[in-house]
């Protein structure tokens, strides 16, 4: 690979000149030791770091269930989370003396699960889209942490009739299929979430096999 | 008539600014990098839209993988890994009856993700081969009977109160799973996760 100097012409006569050597380093080892410490670099870099989302699981106190928080019916939305990505929902509560609420199957596309919480959240989904669209725009300058602040402000206080959304999964479903469901919450900048345990009468819904039985009077 | 000899010259192209090029960039990458740890399974995160960066520091991964295998590191940053880690190896030894010498646990504090049943630990602190090493990784047992992540975590919580809790799953794992690890948590009383996943933009429109 070594240059080859060439050799000038033969010289006519009897002077003799002192040879003139190029001052050119070869420079292809070199360049190839590069190629090899660039490419190990760019293969073990791991340049995107892993995002995490937050959820806060409600505490497991057997002496707190006497007061627990009751919650509206009219509020409460239960999605229920199965296999192979399917997906239901039914308003209010499910209750084996009351009759079976009706279950609305539906996906996790756009025009499913996504346009019925939009419908139902969409006073707090606006009032927070205006909000963050004023920072973008720059009418409004705030800090990262305040907005998020901010944001947490306008779900509580926005629409005291807000959604609250309990989300229940069967053993069939994936955990994939959880992390769309709550991801599904924070598109739609839904306040009020939990994941709980799914009844057993919520499964005999999913199954069809549900049947009231109303208490004897 | 003579011959007209072309002067014979070697082609020559000039790499100094090819070098230049690739020192720079040479450069840019050694000071960006961030090794990515080596994990003891592969495991293919879903996506959200959550844009907040998983903690890595004081931090205990729970790595669920694909076949609901479960896995577990915990880093506690560069000055403190190498305390906690032995410490919580020391306590999870005394409980199975396990003495490790001090060079297996200097040897445990280096390594990273780890999944086996604890009578196993020994034998694979002690294997030197990364390849034969694998074969360890069946998964640390979390049933009921034998629910050895749970005395990990409380150990880890004892050393370290600060640690958050990271759970890294599969895309496959079965949810069920997933809810086992989080109730171990919550047994712990551990009620605030982090489920680690990729970025992916998504965003709600109205149409108007």
């Amino acid at each position: 690979m070594a240059e080859i100097i060439q050799a000038e012409g033969k010289q006519k006569g009897g002077k003799k000149k002192a040879k003139k050597f190029s001052t050119h380093i070869d420079m292809t080892p070199m360049v190839d030791l590069m190629c090899l410490l660039i490419t190990f670099f760019m293969l073990t870099t791991a340049f995107s770091k892993p995002k995490a989302m937050e959820i806060t699981m409600p505490e497991k106190d057997d002496t707190e269930k006497k007061d627990a928080p009751k919650i509206e019916a009219d509020r409460t939305i239960n999605i229920l989370v199965s296999g192979n990505d399917k997906i239901y929902y039914y308003f209010g509560l499910a209750d084996p003396k009351l009759p079976v609420p009706q279950l609305i199957s539906t996906d996790y596309s756009k025009d499913g699960i996504r346009k019925m919480l939009l419908q139902r959240n969409i006073l707090v989904f606006k009032a927070v889209k205006e909000l963050r669209d004023k920072v973008i725009r720059g009418d409004e300058v705030m800090a990262d942490s305040t907005l998020t602040r901010k944001v947490k402000e306008l779900k509580k206080t926005v629409d005291p009739k807000a959604p609250i959304i309990l989300i229940k999964a069967d053993e069939k479903a994936k955990y994939k299929n959880l992390v769309d469901i709550i991801d599904e919450m924070a598109i739609c900048t839904v306040a009020n979430y939990a994941v709980v345990d799914i009844s057993d009468f919520e499964k005999q819904m999913i199954n069809g096999t549900a049947v009231s039985t109303p208490a004897a009077k | 008539m003579p011959k007209i000899k072309a002067p014979v010259r070697t082609p020559h192209i000039d790499m100094t600014p090819m070098v230049d090029l690739f020192a720079l960039l040479l450069t840019f990458f050694m000071l960006t990098t961030s090794f990515r740890p080596s994990e003891a399974t592969v495991i293919d995160t879903p996506s959200s839209v959550s844009e907040k960066v998983s903690p890595d520091k004081d931090v205990i991964i729970i790595l669920v993988g694909k076949d609901n295998k479960v896995f577990l590191n915990f880093d506690n940053g560069k000055d403190t890994a190498v305390l906690i880690r032995k410490e919580v190896l020391k306590k999870i030894g005394e409980q199975y009856n396990v003495t490790f010498t001090e060079k297996e646990l200097k040897t445990f504090s280096t390594w990273a993700s780890f999944g086996m049943p604890a009578d196993k630990l020994k034998a694979w602190i002690n294997t030197a081969d990364s390849k034969d090493r694998e074969v360890f990784q069946t998964g640390i047992p979390v049933d009921s009977a034998d629910n050895q992540l749970n005395l990990w975590v409380r150990f880890i919580r004892i050393q370290n109160p600060r640690a958050e809790v990271a759970i890294k799953g599969d895309a496959d794992a079965d949810f069920k799973t997933v809810k086992h690890v989080m109730d171990i948590l919550q047994d712990n009383k551990v009620n605030k996760f982090n489920l680690t996943t990729n970025l992916m933009k998504d965003e709600a429109k109205l149409e108007e």
